[in-house]
């Protein structure tokens, strides 16, 4: 008999060992588009994962990178159309235009303005809190070579990695929410 | 007078999402496990998001009051 449940025993761990991996208390984000309203959504969806206590992974990719750009610091060596490129993105989270309603800065300026009248969190506001809530960062290292941007004039955060699209599938694959912005 | 024990009062009025819960999620570890905090607060989603956190984070919302402010009791479970 107690062979018996000890063989059972054995054939079940084996059985659970080989059960694929479930899903984590996790959010995985790609940060794709660069614009100003969704940057703010990106990071209020990030910053409030983070509270809830989820482990918060973001990929920046395409013109979701130009965000990350740091407003002084300058990168040299580059050729002419990485040059022309850094002049043409918005260098940094601060130089975001709306998608929608831009109407050449007005309909952006405007916004701005609102949000600081009704003390929402501007963009510099939650990339601290997300620093605070432990979001982690990852670049898409293509998208850096594409747009000629360096790591050197990207801002500083502590939890910031560069990495391409096997890195983002390993983190979605075990996350319960996967979110494409 | 509110019918809980509270041990802290959370300010967070003019505050918008999503700061709310992630005020709560810094200040729930300054009280004791079992004590309440009551959050005082403008944000009306609030009395959503606060519910949704507390399951989540393993807390639990004990009640709240319309008013201005909303007033929204958490207690700390773990």
């Amino acid at each position: 008999m107690s062979v018996d449940v000890t063989q059972q025993l054995a054939e079940l761990q084996a059985k659970v060992e080989a059960l694929p991996p479930g899903k984590k208390h996790k959010l995985s984000m790609i940060v794709f588009s660069g614009d100003l309203d969704k940057m703010l959504a990106a990071m209020i969806i990030a910053t409030g994962a983070g509270a809830m206590g989820m482990e918060v992974v973001q990929f920046y990719t395409f013109w979701g990178t130009a965000a990350l750009r740091d407003p002084v610091k300058k990168a040299g060596g580059k050729d002419l159309m990485s040059t022309m490129f850094g002049w043409m993105l918005p260098k940094g989270r601060n130089k975001l235009n709306l998608s929608q309603m831009h109407m050449g800065g007005m309909g952006t300026a405007m916004l701005k303005d609102l949000m600081t009248k009704k003390n929402t969190a501007s963009l510099d506001q939650l990339f601290e809190i997300a620093q605070m809530v432990n979001v982690k960062i990852k670049v898409c290292e293509m998208s850096m070579d594409l747009m000629g941007f360096s790591r050197s004039e990207l801002i500083d955060y502590p939890d910031m990695e560069f990495c391409g699209v096997a890195t983002f599938l390993a983190d979605a694959s075990d996350s319960s929410v996967q979110l494409f912005i | 007078m509110s019918e809980y024990n509270v041990a802290k009062v959370l300010d967070l009025k003019g505050l918008p999402c999503p700061m709310p819960v992630v005020k709560i999620s810094q200040e729930i570890g300054t009280v004791a496990v079992g004590e309440i905090i009551e959050v005082l607060t403008t944000d009306p989603g609030s009395l959503s998001d606060f519910p949704a956190w507390a399951s989540t984070t393993g807390n639990e919302v004990l009640g709240s009051e319309q008013g201005n402010p909303i007033k929204i009791y958490v207690k700390r479970c773990k």
